[in-house]
């Protein structure tokens, strides 16, 4: 067997000018784009049905829901729609999910259980601008993609949100706004490199992902979203209809009596009203009950959304570092 | 220039050292050997050479002083890691413009040229080619970046006589016509014979044996002579005995002038016969330079 010669070899440049960075764009893109090619036609899929639904929706909207408050509007409206509605939003709740773990948790891990890491690390570009530019690149497309996915769904859910049926901050709903959507989907797929480059096995660092987007999205919504605001206080009974009500509770004579809890109410009652007829509220202030609530005004929906957008961006960010910081001081 | 140079050089993976005190200066222009047995810390070598990790102790240098990892050492290195990786769902064109677009270098007619003299078809998935053809395809990577080093971490461990011998057809067509510098790991010693004309042998993570093919061979014999006075031959550094019933077999450090016992023969020995010699003997060493001429004792293999 021949061989062919290769030309004269040039002299090694004094000053090594380094391999662009769009030249990553290419690479990023051939690599993965079976992955963003599976995600653009799960997202598109999911699009198309909110698309049409959407359609279907505005149109009952139109034409039953004048007021909102009517009954026609709640029979033929949100009768109809509201189910769907709710289960579309549940699903839609782990579509960053699947993102961290099928598109970001392989990135890494892949290269390191294939052993194609010893290919890749050491090409001319250098593991750092290898792994900023895969992970920038593969970010800023999960979140743009995220981003439009989000001003579907607000529009879907428009109609709901008018004719107060689905309430802005609640957690159902909060999640799939533009911000928190594309927030969320950033930091799952920062989560999921990290994961790959910890646990260097593609199929326990998509479960890992699963499970650690899980838990930080569930104490989230549950512990720490109330938290963003100082909450406003009532002791007015009529709150708006869009409030998220944080929590509500009973004082005497202005000092805190008991929290507005079912049973602590019903043995309040029994104590007090045992054979009244007198409503729990009436009951309660003749007593010198007075009810008050802390809650979050529904306008409150952006500066949630974009401080949620902004603490999510930081740790996406942080995540996304500490992984490239791995991948160049990883003793391989 | 020396294309590696390590100076106390270690890695250590938890408690066990892999490589400690490796001192080495490969030059360049050579189709060097990397040998030893399993375990010996060849491939940690040369994954600290091609900057793949960091040493726990010592330093290494390639292409002249550059620190091995830098941007500078990685664009004048190529590697082909053991059992050649590939992305397994690219095709043979797609793994050529991805190793294009990785380095500032990439010589495409030359790739393209050589993967149609091998009849690799460049749109087949590379994880359906051969096991020879992905070896060959992971070599046309390394040589169409034009490094001024091709390092190979057994390269041919996988492959059949005939693919094997077709892969070290064009090592050594770089190395002669582009002067390419070539380090290579092998367990194959027959090939080495053929292809290597420098040796560094690694034991237990330490050099044992380091130099210029030729210039090793000739300053070792092996002597052949009656089984009873082997036992009291001391005059010149014996790297190994092997004793049979009537004759024993010495390998020792000596050069064709040096004197020879009475009853005895000299031999000029080959490069898998003092090779083996030295795996056999992990106590000895032979490395340039007059600090380590010191020899251990000779290990013994009876017959």
């Amino acid at each position: 067997m021949t061989a062919l010669t290769m030309p004269a070899r040039p002299k090694p440049d004094t000053r090594l000018r380094p391999v662009p960075w769009r030249r990553m764009a290419w690479v990023t893109w051939r690599q993965h784009r079976a992955a963003l090619a599976g995600l653009a036609v799960f997202l598109g899929a999911l699009a198309v049905y909110l698309w049409l639904s959407g359609l279907q929706m505005h149109h009952y909207y139109a034409t039953a829901c004048h007021p909102a408050s009517s009954l026609n509007c709640a029979i033929n409206f949100t009768g109809r729609y509201g189910i769907t509605a709710v289960i579309v939003s549940i699903i839609l709740q782990a579509v960053p999910a699947l993102i961290g773990a099928f598109v970001g948790a392989p990135v890494l891990a892949r290269e390191l259980e294939t052993g194609t890491f010893r290919f890749a690390w050491t090409q001319g570009i250098g593991r750092l601008r290898w792994a900023i530019g895969k992970l920038v690149l593969l970010a800023v497309a999960v979140t743009a993609a995220a981003t439009a996915f989000g001003v579907l769904f607000s529009w879907y859910n428009q109609p709901f949100a008018a004719a107060g049926y689905a309430l802005p901050l609640s957690a159902r709903v909060f999640d799939l706004g533009e911000v928190a959507f594309a927030a969320w989907t950033l930091a799952a797929f920062a989560i999921g490199a990290l994961a790959g480059m910890l646990i260097r096995r593609v199929v326990p660092a998509i479960a890992a992902t699963l499970a650690a987007y899980a838990g930080l999205a569930l104490a989230t919504a549950l512990y720490l979203r109330e938290h963003y605001m100082t909450p406003l206080l009532t002791s007015k009974l009529n709150l708006p209809d869009s409030a998220w009500i944080v929590s509500q509770w009973y004082t005497k004579g202005g000092k805190f009596a008991f929290p507005a809890r079912g049973s602590q109410i019903v043995g309040a009652l029994q104590h007090f009203c045992p054979m009244s007829n007198l409503s729990p509220m009436q009951c309660l202030s003749q007593h010198g009950y007075t009810w008050w609530a802390s809650y979050h005004p529904g306008s409150r929906f952006w500066p949630f959304q974009w401080i949620e957008g902004g603490w999510l961006l930081a740790l996406s960010v942080l995540l996304i570092a500490a992984t490239v910081w791995l991948v160049r001081r990883r003793a391989a | 220039m020396n294309v590696i140079e390590t100076s106390g050089l270690g890695k250590r993976y938890g408690s066990t050292w892999a490589l400690r005190e490796c001192t080495l200066a490969v030059p360049a222009g050579h189709v060097a050997a990397l040998v030893g047995p399993n375990g010996a810390g060849k491939t940690t070598l040369l994954k600290l050479v091609v900057g793949l990790s960091e040493p726990a102790a010592g330093a290494v240098t390639v292409l002249g002083g550059l620190a091995a990892g830098s941007l500078a050492a990685l664009d004048g290195i190529a590697f082909v890691a053991q059992d050649t990786p590939l992305y397994k769902n690219l095709s043979a064109a797609d793994m050529l413009h991805l190793t294009r677009n990785l380095n500032r270098r990439f010589d495409q007619h030359y790739a393209q040229a050589r993967l149609a003299e091998l009849g690799i078809p460049l749109h087949r998935r590379s994880g359906k080619l051969s096991g020879g053809q992905q070896a060959q395809l992971a070599l046309t990577l390394a040589l169409a970046r034009r490094p001024q080093l091709l390092v190979l971490d057994e390269p041919v461990a996988m492959l059949d006589p005939v693919a094997r011998h077709d892969f070290m057809a064009v090592v050594l067509t770089a190395a002669a016509d582009d002067g390419v510098s070539v380090v290579l790991s092998s367990h194959v010693l027959a090939e080495l014979e053929r292809v290597a004309d420098y040796l560094i042998l690694l034991s237990q993570g330490r050099v044992q044996v380091a130099g210029e093919v030729d210039s090793l061979l000739a300053s070792h014999r092996m002597l052949t002579g009656p089984t009873s006075e082997a036992e009291s031959y001391s005059d010149q550094p014996v790297v190994h005995v092997r004793r049979g019933t009537a004759q024993a077999h010495l390998l020792v450090r000596a050069t064709a002038g040096d004197p020879v016992p009475p009853s005895w023969e000299a031999h000029p020995v080959g490069l898998e016969e003092l090779t083996l010699a030295y795996l056999r003997t992990p106590g000895a060493a032979a490395l340039p330079g007059p600090a380590r001429g010191r020899h251990a004792q000779p290990s013994e293999v009876t017959r």
